[in-house]
Formats: structure tokens, C-alpha cells, sequence
């Protein structure tokens, strides 16, 4: 044996950490409308290269420009923007509430607004959504009512979950949004799975999977790719690539070569990269995987290139491990601001508008909380009743429940 | 109105934290979200916004200032042409609840009646007593133990008299077994989510990358399953992986390579190959995080044969138990507890201090009734204890410290002594530890038994989120005292 050295491992390690300055050199950004369009019914092999380009439709002036520009018109691209600023508003409301110790835990969306509010308006009322964490922009999009929010995160008497599950994750049926599991990517292969009935049933419907970047290194991502890939499922496989999974770099579970959405080519499923903080090329992105599944020409995997601006939870201090200054030097931007820009170069809205609207939209949320808070919060005012906690454990209350229940008595 | 600034909770475990820095100096205009101040935790730094409008009008907690129990008003906001003796609960001892303060927005906490609990705060909360020097309690091989419940020796002491102790936190433990045994043998790992750069999820992981450098202290992609097959392996290849869960509960995605590799390669393989391997983490219910977050798995390890399973309660067994660990050739379960980790006690200040793993301890002597728990169950024991003395009551208090191997010896020598025994835990009853220990006990001392042995368990629910719900699914020291009552007939 000639020349045999020992063998080193290697341990990937992001660009830079506190304290250096912000980089994202791996972000090639592709400009807006550079990236073609392709028919629904496309196969997977013919556009490989979607999966390393940005799908962009706002150009640094505010234009919608390409063959991905046109799902929106004025008043829906305003709605949207109604949206976002809702959602960002309710975030730093909810902060707040949790730094008062109204609740004990809280996830914000600052800087990924876009995805989830746009991908909503690209689906159909009976489509459902199996959610991750940072998604409330689907409800809120969708008209679900914010008093009905706050009293799932404070707990309180009418929490619409009677105080079984964790602020911010919320569950509505009605409102095709899947309860969303603490133990990540469960959800994903579950969406899969729902589709598959859909199709099984002979129905209509389509469903969406959320994963993050970080929770694409679990088994159940991988194995919810081969389902899809193997039954034709009508589903949209979506990952919000947004950098950080809490403390761990997205190269961690990605590797250092390829992309996220790459990972569908293996599977022969088409894969479409976005750029996450453009509404507008989020929508008809998602529009676009809609109409396939719908067509039953099964899944599509989207990578939505975004930035986690916010720390991860109400428990996480991201200046541990990367510099305070990262998000200013993210190249993708605001996408509020984005989308703002855009209404206003097109005379749909002006900067004294915006600042109306924001004042509105805060008064809402106001009133909204003023509400849930009359029904209370974590530790003060009406909170669920202690039946509730023997509730829901089996369909029927086996006797030995209702015995703890009235030993407890209630 | 002026209003107090409090100092926050920044998690549902948060007890107290370090006033680090003031942003804002009095004096000085503040608005709704101005940083006002740094604090640490041993978790995170954290910055402290203002909620309300106007000036800072005294500082109450200076720069610097270690350990500030959560809710201490730090400093006030007065509106203008305001004194800042004018906040409402600026005095010494007042301990207001977050909630109470002022609200920016005006709205009220709709005639909230504070409950006294503090946010986030367990039920059991007061440092626990820190165990004194191991009493004469009986040890005994392992074993001899597991197989017969055989007859206790007199337990030498696991401490030499005279010996130095040092106060330090469950965590602080965990951390000085680990990087004590990494020192003393390069084949020790760590591997996990969040162990590096973060230095670990709950912090226990503190320091060891700067000391052991990247290929020790491995930070990985999030996938359980992953990493513990990776450290299976790593374990066959003749390295002495620490495999660290974020929590128990997303260990159950490990639970094939744990159960189904790790506990049966040795006896699969003819006894050629095992698995020398540690995985450790919180088990069990922390605060406010919900059902899939809470569960107890003690029960489910400890069925399993080719594992060993340890749930230490005080900082000194659960640094000594967790270098036994690493220096085992089995795989060892290491079940913590993240309401433990803040709490202090002594610890011997011995080189190489170690505590055997299948080894219970009589962490209170007593006549009158046996208390059997482990890990955070003793705190509920201890305060039991306590109480049950003021009533003429001496409960002797086993701390059981391994599941499994399980030392029954030392519950059946101070059972045939009282003649009463109730278990503790905070997991579900049916096919619980302490059905274990009832169990033995039909086996072993049936004829010693004054009364049916009383299971103190958690509500047989899933764990519920809202914290008065919470507190009722987990057992109260109340539960202890009456299910002690129960079996000595008072």
C-alpha cells in the first residue's frame, strides 16, 4: 500500500459566524424574469435547471416582468399586501404579549411573510395544508379570524384547542390547515398521504406539505418524496428554505453541493425554485403546482429562497451564532417592502396610504387582542375548564377518565 | 402612570437571570420596543424591550447584578412630568406578576385575579434540600440485584469523609462528567442537535466544542434517526459516542436503532460486537411545552434487556452516574430532567468521583412508610417527607437513581422495615415504573406488606398546555402525602 493517509472528516461550517461580516455568495439570485415559464405537463427531466435558478417576477424597480408575472392583478397584489402587513403586525403584538407573560412561547414570521400569505391565495377553499411553525400567514390569508388566534396562543377560555397544544400551533379543519406536530416532518408525509385518498376517493382536492430547510435531513421527508413520486400524488411539496433551522446553517442538511429543491430530481419529480420574499413570483409559482396536481400530472417540489430575519422562537438568541447584520445584507429584501414598491410604482398605493394602512391594520389587532383578552391569558382571567383536560383523550371518556375526572373534582 | 419594568421570563423554565448591561441610562426618552437593558440567562443573552411610553425614571437593578429572580421590578417608565416613586411596586419584596404591570395599549387583564403562580414556573419550585452525605444505606452487586433482590450490604460510603463538596447546577454536572471522561479517553464523543456552536440546546454541552474542537463536539442535520444510527455505528466501530437528544421525546424516532440495535447487537453478534454508547437528554415533563414535548419514557427503556437505564435526581448522581455511563460497554439510556438543570447541590470535589450505576440510595432514613422515586419524582418525595414529619410521620425516602438494573434489595430491606410503600413518578400508571416496583414487591415482600403499595403517578391524559391543566396532570407533593396517609391508615 503506497502513500495511505489517514482519513479526516469534514464538518461543514457556514460562511461566516458573529462577529464577521454577512455573505451570501451561494445565493446566485437569477434576474426577475429571466427564468421561463414551462407548460403544466412538463417532465421532470426537461427542466433540471429550474431546480438551480430563482424564479423572480419583482425587478429592483418595483416591475412585474416575465412569463411568471400576471396571477395578480392590482387589488389581489393589494390584498396581499393587506395580508403581509397583518401577519407582521400580529407578530410583534404576540412578541410583546409573551415578553408580558401572556403567553410562554411565540414564533414570529418577520422576513418570510410572503410565503405562506401567497401560496394560501394560489389554492382552493378544501385544499389542505399540513403546516410547519411558520406558517399562520395561510390563516390569516384565508380569513380566519385573529381573536381566534390569540386565544389558542394565550391559552385562555376560548381557546378553540382548550389549552391541550402549544401557543401558535394552531388547528382548523374548516380552515384546511392540518394541527401542526412539535416533532418535525411528520406532517409531510402525512400531506402525501391525504392526497393519495383524495386521489383514491375519486375527489378534487389537492394537498400541501410544509417543511422546513432544516427538518428535510428527517426520514419522513425523504420517504414522503418516494410515496409521491411512486402513486403520482396531487400534492405540492413545499420547503421554505429560510437559512437557519434555530442554530444550524442550511448546509448542514443540505450538504454543500446542491439545492434543496435538487433533491426532487432523484425522485423524477419536477422541482421549481423561488424567490421566497417575492410575493408575486411566490404565487405563480404555487399556482402553477396547483394546476398540476389538480390535472392529476401528481407532485411538485418548491424550494422558497427566503431569510429567517427574527430569532428562531421567544426562546432563541440568534447573535450566538450569526452576525445581527446578516439580514441587511440578505440580496432578496423585505418582501413587504417589495411588493409595497411595486403597488406604488403602479399608482395602486402610496407611501401616506401604507402608513394609513398599517395604523388600521394595528387598530384591528388591538381590538382583536383586547378581545381574546377578555377571555383571558396564560396566568390571569377565564381559562379552560379542567374537564377540558380529560376530554378528547379517546372519542368516548373511558370510565376510568371520568373517574380522574371527578376524583379531580369536576 | 409610571409603570415598573420587570425582569422577564424569557423561557417557561427561567427562574432567575444576570442584569448584563442598561442600553438606556434614566433620564433618557423610551418608546413602545426600545431595547432597555441586556440580560443573561445560562441559556441566552436576551434584550429587554420597553412596552410603554415615556422616561426612564430609576434604574432599581444595577448592571451587573447576578441572579434576579424573574418579576423583580429592575427599573421604571414615568410619563412625563412624573416621579419615578410613583410606580406601584417598586418595593422590596413585591413580586408582581408580568401580567400586572400596565399595558401599553390599555387593555386590561379583564379583572384578573393573580393566582400566585409565577409564569412558566413548575409547580415545585424551591431549591430542593441538597442530599447530605450518603447515609448508611445498603449497597450490593448490581446483578445479584436485578436477578434476586438479593439480601443488601452495608453501603460503603461513595464519598471518603472529610471530603470537600462544592455547589453546583444538575447542568454544570453533566457537563464536568462529560468532558472529565473526554479528557481521560479520546474515544468519547458528543453528538447531537445544537451541541456545538450552541453549546447545546439547554446548555449542557457548554464549552466542550471549544475544548474538544469539531470532531468531538458534533453539531448535526436534525433527523434523530440519523444520528443515532450514525452513533450506533460509530459505537461498532470501537468508539464511545454520547448521543444527546434535544429531548426524549424526538428520541422516539431513534427508538429502532436504540432498541432494536443498539440493545441487541451484542447478543445477535454472538457477543463479537456491542454497542458502548450513551444517549442522554431531558425526559419528561419540562413547563408549558405540551403533549408531544412532556412525555416520561422511563417505563418504555426500562422494559428492554441489553439496556441500562439511569435517572439521576441530584447534581453529585448525576455526575458520577453519567461517567459510569460513558465507561460502560452496554448501552446506557441517561434520562435527565430540564426542570433539573438549574437546580444546585453539593458535589464532591474528588478527581474521579463516580457512583455505580444499579446502586438505589436512602437519600432519607425514616421508619414509618418506604418512598420510592428517582430523577424530578424526588422532589415531590422530599417535600412529602418534610411535611409528613410535622405529623409525626417518618418516611424513609429511596432515591432508585438506575431503573434498570434495578436495585429491588434496597426497597425490599427498607420495606421489610416500615411494612408501607408508595412510588412516585411523573409518568403515566398503567405499565409504569411503579407497577415495576409493586410488582416486586408481591414477589419479594408480600408477607412484610402492612398495606397495598399506592402508585403516585401523572394523570392518565396526554399532557395538556395550559398551565392550570398542566399542574393538575402531574402529581402534587398533596398526592404523596395522602397516598402515604392511605397506606399507613391515618
Amino acid at each position: 500500500m503506497a502513500d495511505v493517509r489517514p482519513l479526516t472528516l469534514r464538518v461543514p461550517e457556514p460562511a461566516v459566524r458573529p462577529g464577521g461580516t454577512p455573505v451570501f455568495a451561494d445565493i446566485a439570485t437569477s434576474e426577475a424574469g429571466a427564468v421561463r415559464r414551462p407548460p403544466i405537463d412538463v417532465a421532470a427531466d426537461d427542466i433540471r435547471d429550474l431546480a438551480y435558478a430563482i424564479i423572480r417576477v419583482l425587478d429592483d424597480e418595483g416591475r412585474a416582468v416575465g412569463p411568471w408575472a400576471g396571477t395578480r392583478d392590482d387589488a389581489e397584489a393589494l390584498e396581499g399586501l393587506r395580508h403581509m402587513m397583518t401577519l407582521r403586525a400580529f407578530d410583534a403584538r404576540m412578541l410583546m404579549a409573551q415578553r408580558q407573560g401572556k403567553t410562554s412561547f411565540y414564533m414570529q414570521h418577520l422576513g418570510e411573510e410572503a410565503v405562506s400569505c401567497a401560496v394560501q391565495r394560489a389554492l382552493e377553499p378544501g385544499d389542505m395544508h399540513f403546516p410547519t411553525y411558520r406558517q399562520a400567514g395561510l390563516l390569516v390569508a384565508a380569513g380566519y379570524p385573529l381573536t381566534t388566534m390569540m386565544n389558542q396562543i394565550f391559552s385562555n377560555a376560548e381557546d378553540p384547542l382548550h389549552g391541550r397544544q402549544l401557543p401558535i400551533m394552531y388547528s382548523s379543519k374548516a380552515f384546511g390547515f392540518f394541527s401542526i406536530s412539535g416533532n418535525l416532518a411528520t406532517q409531510y408525509i402525512q400531506a402525501v398521504g391525504w392526497a393519495m385518498a383524495s386521489a383514491i376517493k375519486g375527489d378534487t382536492r389537492i394537498a400541501a406539505a410544509w417543511i422546513g430547510d432544516g427538518a428535510t435531513a428527517e426520514p419522513d421527508f425523504h420517504a414522503a418524496l418516494v410515496f409521491a413520486s411512486t402513486y403520482r400524488a396531487p400534492v405540492m411539496l413545499n420547503v421554505v428554505n429560510n437559512q437557519w433551522a434555530i442554530s444550524t446553517f442550511s448546509g448542514l442538511a443540505r450538504g454543500s453541493s446542491a439545492t434543496f429543491a435538487a433533491r426532487g430530481h432523484g425522485f423524477g419529480i419536477p422541482a421549481l425554485r423561488v424567490d421566497g420574499n417575492d410575493y408575486l413570483a411566490v404565487h405563480a409559482v404555487a399556482r402553477w403546482a396547483a394546476e398540476r396536481a389538480r390535472a392529476n400530472l401528481g407532485p411538485t417540489l418548491i424550494e422558497y429562497v427566503t431569510y429567517r430575519a427574527g430569532a428562531h422562537s421567544t426562546s432563541d438568541d440568534p447573535s450566538a451564532y450569526r452576525p445581527k447584520a446578516e439580514f441587511d445584507a440578505w440580496p432578496l429584501g423585505d418582501p413587504v417592502e417589495r411588493l409595497k414598491r411595486h403597488l406604488i410604482a403602479r399608482r395602486a398605493w402610496s407611501e401616506e396610504r401604507h402608513r394609513q394602512g398599517e395604523a388600521e391594520i394595528l387598530d384591528t389587532i388591538l381590538a382583536a387582542q383586547r378581545e381574546a383578552e377578555a377571555h383571558g391569558t396564560l396566568h390571569s382571567g377565564p381559562r379552560p375548564s379542567a374537564r377540558d383536560m380529560f376530554e378528547g383523550v379517546y372519542a368516548t371518556m373511558p370510565p376510568h377518565l371520568r373517574r380522574q375526572r371527578q376524583e379531580a373534582g369536576y | 402612570m409610571a409603570t415598573n419594568v420587570l425582569m422577564p421570563a424569557l423561557s417557561p423554565t427561567m427562574e432567575q437571570g444576570k442584569l448584563s448591561k442598561w442600553v438606556k441610562k434614566v433620564g433618557d426618552q423610551v418608546k413602545s420596543g426600545d431595547i432597555l437593558a441586556e440580560i443573561e440567562t445560562d441559556k441566552a443573552t436576551m434584550e429587554v424591550e420597553a412596552v410603554d411610553e415615556g422616561t426612564l425614571g430609576a434604574i432599581l437593578v444595577e448592571e451587573g447584578t447576578d441572579n434576579v429572580a424573574v418579576n423583580t421590578p429592575i427599573g421604571v417608565i414615568v410619563a412625563e412630568g412624573e416621579a419615578a416613586d410613583a410606580a406601584p411596586a417598586a418595593q422590596a419584596g413585591g413580586s408582581p406578576k408580568a401580567d400586572e404591570a400596565p399595558k401599553a395599549d390599555g387593555a386590561s387583564g379583564a379583572g384578573a385575579t393573580p393566582d400566585g403562580a409565577k409564569p412558566g414556573a413548575p409547580d415545585l419550585q424551591g431549591k430542593p434540600k441538597a442530599p447530605g452525605q450518603p447515609g448508611p444505606g445498603p449497597t450490593t452487586d448490581a446483578a445479584d440485584h436485578a436477578l434476586a433482590g438479593g439480601a443488601p450490604q452495608a453501603q460503603a460510603p461513595e464519598v471518603p469523609a472529610g471530603t470537600k463538596m462544592v455547589t453546583m447546577t444538575v447542568r454544570e454536572a453533566l457537563r464536568d462528567a462529560m468532558a472529565e471522561e473526554m479528557r481521560r479517553e479520546p474515544k468519547v464523543f458528543v453528538m447531537g442537535e445544537e451541541v456545538a456552536e450552541y453549546q447545546g440546546a439547554y446548555k449542557v454541552t457548554q464549552g466542550l466544542l471549544q475544548e474538544f474542537g469539531a470532531k468531538r463536539v458534533i453539531d448535526t442535520p436534525i433527523t434523530e434517526h440519523g444520528f443515532a444510527g450514525i452513533c450506533v455505528g460509530a459505537s461498532m466501530a470501537g468508539l464511545k459516542p454520547i448521543v444527546e437528544f434535544m429531548t426524549f421525546n424526538f428520541a422516539m424516532q431513534a427508538i429502532d436503532h436504540i432498541i432494536n440495535s443498539a440493545a441487541k447487537t451484542l447478543y445477535m453478534s454472538g457477543g463479537q460486537m456491542g454497542s458502548p454508547i450513551v444517549f442522554r437528554g431531558p425526559n419528561g415533563a419540562a413547563a408549558r411545552v405540551g403533549a408531544q414535548h412532556s412525555q416520561d419514557y422511563t417505563a418504555w427503556y426500562s422494559s428492554v434487556p441489553g439496556l441500562k437505564v439511569v435517572a439521576p435526581y441530584s447534581a453529585a448522581d448525576a455526575k458520577g452516574l453519567l461517567k459510569s455511563a460513558i465507561r460502560d460497554p452496554n448501552p446506557v439510556v441517561f434520562l435527565e430532567n430540564e426542570i433539573l438543570y438549574g437546580q444546585s447541590f453539593e458535589v464532591p470535589e474528588l478527581d474521579d468521583f463516580t457512583v455505580p450505576i444499579g446502586v438505589a440510595k436512602v437519600a432519607r432514613p425514616g421508619k414509618d412508610v418506604t418512598i420510592v422515586s428517582w430523577s424530578i419524582g424526588m422532589t415531590y418525595a422530599l417535600k412529602a417527607a418534610e411535611e409528613l414529619a410535622k405529623e409525626g410521620i417518618d418516611a424513609e425516602v429511596i432515591d432508585l437513581r438506575t431503573i434498570r438494573p434495578m436495585d429491588i434489595a434496597t426497597v425490599v430491606a427498607s420495606v421489610k422495615k416500615t411494612n408501607r410503600c408508595v412510588t412516585v413518578e411523573e409518568g403515566w400508571a398503567q405499565s409504569g415504573v411503579g407497577a415495576e416496583i409493586m410488582a416486586r414487591l408481591m414477589e419479594l415482600a408480600f408477607d412484610d406488606l402492612d398495606a397495598p403499595v399506592v402508585r403516585v403517578t401523572g394523570k392518565d391524559v396526554p399532557m395538556p398546555y395550559a398551565a392550570n391543566l398542566e399542574k393538575l396532570a402531574l402529581p402534587h407533593v398533596g398526592d404523596v402525602i395522602e397516598a402515604v396517609k392511605a397506606v399507613t391508615y391515618r
